[in-house]
């Protein structure tokens, strides 16, 4: 019987921290500003970007370089992008006005990994700057 | 134990030494002790695990106990560093004595509570206590997470580094303790074991990635990570 409650509790507290933990990531994201390159392929039009952008964003982050700890940032937003996913499929049926809600958080993911592609096309015009030099 | 079991056993070693790595670069050891003093006491304890596995066996009685103990000792290990978070917190108020007391008595607690209740169970396994003192640890440790975020909530607190730290401990403890309790529900599910690896990559990754990323004077104001936000 503890045992019971012991796992739904702390699947509750998972949840709460997690999404809480994925949001922090995307507002600490909000603060770059993206090139006009990166709003191009993302097809960013006036400051909204698409949730739906977020797999493209990730299939190209895959074929960039990583510089650094970049990935792990993209890996924690996916598990939430997926869990807002299933939140969808159920709430839309359920609460219909929550969908608002999803697809603000869902452009947030896409933001985040767009800021992450940002960064990985700067970094290899910089090594492609320092190849051509050499 | 599988090739799998003994590359995710050296991948979580070299993720713990890569964040001990970052950790002392990011000059964290003077302001956060206690986050390099428990990823170096994981690095100390996987290794040990690791020889205790090639000279007795992954099946032995040795690696079980040691398993369990050395698990409490990490936990204690994290007790510490949720204590160095609450300082952080409540030191403008000047109430960090009182939360180190705190701390020290709900552990003190925790502990016999526990054995109270393997006590009374009706076989006095060591283990069997260790298990439960577990299980009722990482749960105090979800509890007094939740405190410090909800703490951390009402005094508006905005310092987007120890947000983030505050928040990923707050998911280990949750994946910790909901695992060893489905753990004491279903003792035969296999999956959890891998997982357990997995989840244990959890902290180090977190906590490398708010030091390299997150500056010192970053800010955040809590009530945009928990309320939601519509505008980009």
């Amino acid at each position: 019987m503890i045992a019971v409650l012991i796992f739904v509790i702390s699947v509750v507290t998972l949840l709460q921290f997690f999404v809480s933990y994925s949001r922090s990531l995307i507002v600490e994201s909000r603060r770059h500003t993206l090139s006009g390159d990166t709003l191009q392929i993302c097809g960013m039009t006036a400051g909204k970007m698409a949730g739906d952008q977020f797999q493209r964003l990730v299939q190209l982050i895959a074929l960039c370089p990583e510089p650094g700890a970049e990935g792990r940032r993209v890996q924690t937003v996916s598990v939430y992008f997926k869990l807002l996913g299933f939140a969808r499929l159920i709430l839309n049926w359920a609460i219909p006005s929550v969908a608002r809600w999803i697809e603000a958080e869902r452009e947030g993911c896409a933001y985040v990994a767009a800021v992450v592609l940002d960064r990985r096309i700067a970094y290899t015009r910089v090594m492609m700057a320092e190849q051509a030099g050499h | 134990m599988g090739p799998v079991d003994y590359s995710l056993l050296f991948l979580d070693l070299l993720v713990e030494f890569c964040a001990v790595v970052f950790l002392l670069k990011q000059r964290a050891l003077s302001k956060y002790f206690t986050l390099v003093l428990y990823l170096c006491a994981s690095i100390a304890v996987g290794l040990v695990r690791y020889s205790i596995i090639a000279t007795a066996g992954f099946s032995s009685g040795m690696y079980l106990y040691f398993y369990y103990f050395s698990d409490v000792l990490l936990t204690i290990c994290l007790y510490l560093v949720l204590m160095t978070l609450y300082s952080h917190v409540f030191s403008e108020i000047g109430a960090s004595r009182m939360v180190h007391i705190g701390a020290m008595l709900l552990l003190a607690g925790t502990a016999l509570i526990s054995y109270y209740m393997v006590s009374v169970s009706g076989y006095r396994l060591v283990t069997k206590f260790v298990m439960e003192l577990s299980q009722n640890l990482y749960f105090v440790g979800v509890v007094l997470t939740y405190l410090l975020w909800g703490a951390m909530m009402k005094l508006r607190e905005n310092r987007t580094r120890l947000m983030q730290l505050v928040l990923s401990m707050g998911v280990y403890f949750s994946a910790f303790a909901g695992s060893y309790a489905l753990g004491n529900m279903y003792p035969e599910l296999s999956v959890w074991h891998y997982l357990c690896h997995v989840m244990v990559m959890w902290l180090p990754i977190s906590w490398a990635y708010t030091f390299v990323k997150v500056a010192e004077d970053a800010r955040t104001a809590t009530a945009r990570v928990v309320a939601p936000t519509t505008t980009p």
